[in-house]
């Protein structure tokens, strides 16, 4: 990715070293306050996420029904469920589905976005058909068809590849084909653009194969529009996940997910408010954080706003 | 403007067939049989009879069109005749729900009025407030006032309408004591008769939360959207033309600015009226509402298949409905768009 761009950006000053394009970026990233707050704390929650049960090693599902509904304490900092599992293993479990749900849904809607994008940009002779396909997709009433797919497929699923991995599975590609045609939208645009420029023209003119062409010349130049909407897709992935789960169709009850945990503390909501907070806060602040450096990414990227 | 919106038509209409199929087609190739839950004792030959009755005979295709004809047609008829009495009501069975044992748009018209009154009220709501903040925001671009209201339009993008409103409950029911002024009702009381002042009263506090809820959204997208159009127009030299001609910077920003903003604006105002349906899923649920969403939740989670197709299929003529009246609008305030 870096190599190929890097002929582009290399506008040596007379005293500057030489460097690439992912420089100037970082650098206008850098000023952007609340992006790198963003980038921080997504971070740490990613870190804390995965790396945090080798320091707490509680098990989230281990039950201690003696010290059930505690308040944060020293022995559970984030006091315990109606069953006294840990709150703060929970979260972190939690987290981890979350988190991953979000980043492979992202993926694969990227994927899905990317090749569409690029095919109908580049091709025109198929470029009418997957545009009016995009359109289709576009006018779905996306929650309801989720909701659709999840209880449908939900029994064959998991019966196949295991109650944890077959939600799994379902849930990342139903949030992954419900979610890709924004990406491809703004995929296709740009490659309309650089189709017409030079740099393509000689390409061309040296024989170059469609194929190749779109790995070396018009990929690396889509790479902004991909980045940022892989982060508002991020976003977008868990806020899914969770309504699925908040809505009680999402992961099995014994399997901690953010939402899952929200929509349990909901009926304890009156007794024990700061259950429904952990969860909610952390949804809410991961999405924020997400969001924040989606925003500074645009920025970064816009070269009519960087180098200002 | 005939041609541009018969264009429009043409394009709208096999939109909603296929969507029709597609909705069609998931929940038929789904697997699960609707008679597994019926005793095993009833005979084999009285079970595929029971899915005869059911209409699960026939060929895909054949049932597509039946229910096709029976959602475009025969059902609108129903209620046509029944309103105005020009004609007998036609002569086919109106599509049942497994649930309820009862027709299934009944059952919708029963619910719509709540959602409806909820969510309309909150829209209405979100948009009143977004169009100041944009419109401010964009005039005194980087000033507190802006930076505050990207700050809050970021959280009503963030946080999620499940969390915003358990949250609302937890503030205005759960920790307000009981007797003061800012307590709201966290259920919705649909049986609640508006027959009095009192009961008005009763009926607008129990209102608010949900609307609250729905409204933080809309005003978070809208006015980021106003602020945006906002901005596109007033560097554009017809504003400098203005002021130059000495006009007022009320006049120049509200009736020259605004008027070419709204454009935009307005047509996102449309296009967004299908998604406030959708989102309002999660909001009914947690608000108790028993409008169109609830009513989704609960046939999914009873595999009524039959509801679950009309519900989708309903959100999808409103998905569809909407984007046409937003191109139309926007061929009407824009005659620039006609002509592409």
């Amino acid at each position: 990715m870096t190599d190929a761009t890097a002929p582009k950006g290399d506008d040596t000053r007379a005293d500057a070293p030489a460097r690439n394009q992912w420089w100037d970026v970082w650098d206008q990233f850098k000023t952007h306050k609340g992006a790198m707050f963003g980038a921080a704390f997504f971070i740490i929650v990613i870190l804390a996420v995965y790396l945090g049960p080798y320091f707490w090693t509680i098990d989230p599902t281990y039950i201690d029904i003696r010290a059930r509904n505690s308040g944060p304490t020293l022995a559970h900092p984030f006091g315990t469920d109606q069953l006294g599992r840990d709150m703060l293993a929970r979260m972190m479990a939690g987290g981890q589905t979350s988190i991953s749900v979000g980043l492979t849904a992202m993926a694969l809607a990227l994927i899905l976005g990317t090749l569409v994008g690029v095919l109908a940009g580049y091709f025109k002779r198929i470029d009418g058909l997957l545009m009016r396909t995009t359109d289709l997709f576009l006018a779905l009433p996306l929650l309801p068809l989720l909701l659709v797919m999840v209880m449908l497929f939900r029994q064959p699923l998991s019966a196949s590849f295991g109650p944890e991995t077959g939600i799994f599975i379902l849930i990342v590609v139903a949030i992954g084909i419900t979610s890709w045609m924004p990406t491809a939208r703004i995929v296709r645009g740009d490659v309309l653009a650089l189709k017409e420029r030079e740099f393509v023209l000689a390409a061309r003119s040296i024989g170059t194969r469609p194929g190749k062409m779109i790995l070396r010349h018009i990929l690396p130049n889509v790479m902004s529009p991909i980045m940022v909407s892989a982060t508002l897709g991020i976003a977008t992935a868990i806020i899914t996940e969770s309504a699925l789960s908040f809505l009680g169709l999402g992961f099995p009850p014994d399997f901690p997910t953010w939402g899952r945990l929200l929509f349990d503390a909901t009926d304890f909501m009156q007794q024990h408010p700061e259950r429904v907070m952990w969860p909610g806060l952390a949804i809410s602040l991961t999405v924020l954080s997400v969001n924040y450096m989606g925003d500074g990414l645009r920025d970064a990227l816009d070269p009519r706003i960087r180098g200002l | 403007m005939l041609t541009y919106t018969i264009r429009r038509l043409m394009t709208a209409i096999p939109t909603l067939i296929f969507i029709s199929l597609i909705i069609f087609l998931l929940l038929d190739m789904a697997p699960g049989d609707p008679t597994a839950q019926l005793p095993l004792t009833i005979p084999p030959e009285v079970r595929e009879q029971i899915r005869q009755s059911l209409g699960l005979g026939e060929p895909v295709h054949i049932r597509y069109l039946l229910w096709l004809k029976q959602m475009v047609w025969s059902e609108p008829m129903f209620y046509l005749s029944q309103s105005t009495g020009w004609f007998d009501p036609p002569e086919v069975a109106r599509l049942i729900s497994w649930q309820t044992r009862a027709p299934v748009m009944d059952t919708i018209f029963e619910r719509l009025p709540q959602t409806i009154k909820v969510v309309g009220l909150a829209y209405i709501v979100g948009v009143l407030i977004a169009l100041p903040i944009g419109i401010i925001s964009a005039y005194r671009q980087y000033s507190v006032f802006d930076q505050a209201g990207t700050f809050v339009s970021m959280i009503g993008f963030s946080i999620p309408p499940f969390f915003s409103g358990v949250l609302m409950i937890i503030l205005f029911t759960v920790m307000m004591p009981n007797d003061s002024f800012f307590w709201f009702p966290s259920i919705y009381d649909t049986t609640l008769v508006v027959d009095s002042w009192e009961t008005f009263g009763k009926q607008v506090r129990q209102m608010v939360l949900p609307v609250m809820v729905l409204a933080l959204q809309t005003t978070a997208q809208i006015s980021r959207f106003m602020r945006a159009s906002m901005l596109d127009n007033l560097n554009q030299d017809y504003v400098r033309t203005a002021r130059a001609k000495g006009m007022t910077e009320s006049v120049v920003v509200l009736k020259h600015v605004l008027r070419n903003s709204m454009i935009p604006v307005i047509t996102v105002i449309a296009l967004g009226i299908p998604s406030i349906f959708g989102g309002a899923i999660i909001t009914e649920q947690i608000f108790k509402v028993n409008g169109i969403g609830q009513f989704l939740i609960v046939s999914i989670q009873a595999s009524d298949v039959p509801s679950v197709q009309t519900l989708t299929f309903i959100f999808a003529v409103l998905i569809v409905l909407f984007n046409l009246i937003a191109d139309i609008l926007y061929g009407i305030l824009d005659p620039r768009i006609r002509y592409d």
